[in-house]
């Protein structure tokens, strides 16, 4: 992955911060929309796809960093921008348990996934039942628009400031992927045992990407707290975002720097379009989008076996330049 | 000195006792070979020897350093590098990417490490594959690709489990120099090898595993005239058989 295979993906994050000159609230608010859960996937990528460690649990670290940029708000006064701090923090230790508890436990594959289930589950349990998280009711943030509070009366500042950190992270990925680190996340992902005698401390480099992974997913959580204002335990450790995720990566091309970007992108356009369409012909259908996630995820692994991106590379192989 | 000392190590599984007080030495700059039937125990003593396998007995000595509770990492962090019988490529990434990993032990910078993974295939003859998927590589070409994975790492102590087994025997004609040479520029090698015509040529010191124990060591000539390896391999009484029929030979002749 080199500089000049990012330019598309920089491209388009650019092309999407100039639409708030051209296109309506509705747009803004899918491509805001779609951004918080493109961020979120970049995080799962890490893990999921460069480490290989697949997680169906992702709500775990997007919950934590909604509910701590929230409750730090509500609760203790602190400044949406240290919550958002904070809340990135606590994604890392979070990720950083959930790995220890469970890569030391040896668990792999639909093992480890379905352990990253239940933390995920359990958490959603717990934040529906206790008054500290607002229980079933939810929490709201006090509305008071202001660049320190981190809300912004104009759509078009927010989706600058989301757009900037999925670049950010897109960077980050790059870089990731180009260094040791990286090959190391590679290798362990391909064979564990050959990692090992090749002299790669194979739980330190998981417990490292889990941790990173739920950073980067916490993030889009804050930021999707700071969007709506607004959310309760079904939102934030909802199993909606884990699996978003998951298809989002898959459908994008995962362990590859631009997947979750284009897969988050592409699943919720298409999931737009066939609510607007469907809508118009039967009128509203309540989960169509859900249908047609489905859908693409069957399409996407039947004939994209490696994602959106593993299609492009194959193109430009067979039309070399 | 001795590179490396394992001291009566005994790997249970079950009711099975796999290896049983095995002992061996590498000296340094060495070229020591682990022969014996099969099923005699030779990766377990590998498995154990590397850090892969915990023993149920005895001590590994590297470096004059006890490593036997150390894991696998940190054994090749200090200098021992192994392969696999089964060869174990990351399959989805390129001949380059998969000896990159090797090398970024010993080089945390991406240019150094590429250049050292490319030093590396040259050297074992992987130069024209780097760009190549390691899945699409041939048998021999894979054995070569465990190679040059676990020199990037510039071990002090090369443990080879049968990489010319699967080969043709114009293959193994070719890795033979290059075996050679990678001892000659300094890194003790020890291998399990089934190959004769390689184990003959290559080892200046050779170790039986039969059963589990060590039944003979010595240079690769006497070792294979001993009638204790001869039965091992061939079964009870072969020696004298063997004996029999070479006195009866020479009566004839």
């Amino acid at each position: 992955m080199s500089a000049r295979d990012l330019w598309p993906g920089l491209a388009l994050l650019a092309l999407i911060a100039l639409m708030p000159f051209v296109a309506s609230n509705t747009v803004l608010n899918f491509l805001l929309s779609a951004l918080i859960v493109a961020l979120a996937a970049q995080g799962w990528n890490i893990l999921g796809g460069y480490a290989g460690q697949l997680s169906f649990g992702h709500a775990a670290f997007f919950g934590m960093g909604a509910y701590a940029t929230a409750i730090l708000q509500i609760r203790y006064g602190v400044n949406a921008w240290a919550g958002l701090a904070a809340g990135i923090a606590l994604g890392a230790v979070v990720g950083w348990v959930i790995g220890a508890l469970s890569f030391r436990a040896r668990l792999r594959g639909s093992y480890f996934a379905l352990v990253t289930l239940a933390f995920a589950e359990v958490l959603r349990i717990l934040a529906n039942a206790a008054d500290f998280t607002g229980g079933a009711a939810g929490l709201l943030i006090r509305l008071s628009p202001g660049v320190e509070n981190l809300q912004f009366p104009s759509r078009a500042v927010f989706l600058w400031l989301v757009a900037g950190t999925v670049a950010a992270v897109l960077l980050l990925t790059a870089w990731i992927a180009r260094g040791r680190f990286g090959a190391r996340l590679v290798a362990v992902r391909e064979n564990e045992d050959a990692a090992r005698a090749l002299g790669v401390d194979v739980l330190a480099v998981k417990l490292r990407a889990i941790a990173l992974s739920g950073a980067v997913t916490a993030a889009a959580g804050c930021l999707y707290a700071q969007n709506f204002l607004y959310l309760d335990a079904s939102i934030a450790y909802g199993t909606w975002i884990s699996v978003e995720v998951l298809i989002a990566c898959v459908l994008g091309g995962a362990g590859t720097v631009l997947g979750p970007v284009l897969g988050a992108l592409a699943l919720h356009g298409v999931g737009e379009v066939a609510k607007i369409v469907l809508g118009q012909v039967a009128g509203p259908v309540p989960g169509v989008d859900l249908v047609v996630f489905g859908a693409l995820l069957v399409v996407g692994i039947a004939f994209l076996p490696r994602g959106v991106m593993g299609g492009l590379r194959r193109l430009v192989q067979r039309f070399p330049r | 000195m001795s590179l490396l000392r394992a001291e009566s190590l005994s790997r249970r599984f079950g009711g099975l006792l796999a290896v049983d007080g095995a002992s061996l030495e590498v000296p340094e700059g060495g070229l020591i070979g682990l022969i014996g039937p099969n099923g005699a125990g030779k990766t377990t003593l590998f498995a154990l020897v590397s850090g892969f396998l915990a023993p149920s007995g005895g001590r590994v000595h590297f470096l004059g350093e006890d490593v036997t509770r150390e894991p696998p990492h940190r054994r090749a962090a200090l200098g021992m590098a192994r392969t696999f019988q089964i060869v174990q490529p990351f399959a989805g990434l390129s001949v380059r990417e998969n000896i990159l990993v090797g090398a970024y032990l010993r080089h945390p910078g991406r240019e150094e490490a590429v250049r050292v993974a490319e030093a590396v295939a040259t050297e074992v003859g992987l130069g024209p594959m780097l760009d190549q998927q390691a899945s699409a590589l041939t048998v021999a070409g894979r054995k070569r690709l465990e190679l040059a994975r676990a020199l990037a790492t510039e071990p002090k102590l090369l443990l080879l489990d049968e990489v010319l087994a699967g080969l043709n025997p114009s293959e193994v004609r070719d890795i033979i120099p290059v075996i050679r040479a990678i001892r000659d520029r300094g890194v003790s090698i020890l291998m399990i090898e089934h190959v004769m015509q390689a184990v003959m040529n290559l080892c200046d010191h050779v170790h039986v595993l039969a059963s589990g124990r060590m039944i003979a060591s010595g240079p690769p000539r006497e070792v294979t005239a001993d009638p204790r390896v001869i039965e091992a391999y061939l079964g009870h009484g072969a020696a004298a058989r063997i004996a029999a029929q070479g006195a009866e030979g020479g009566a004839h002749a």
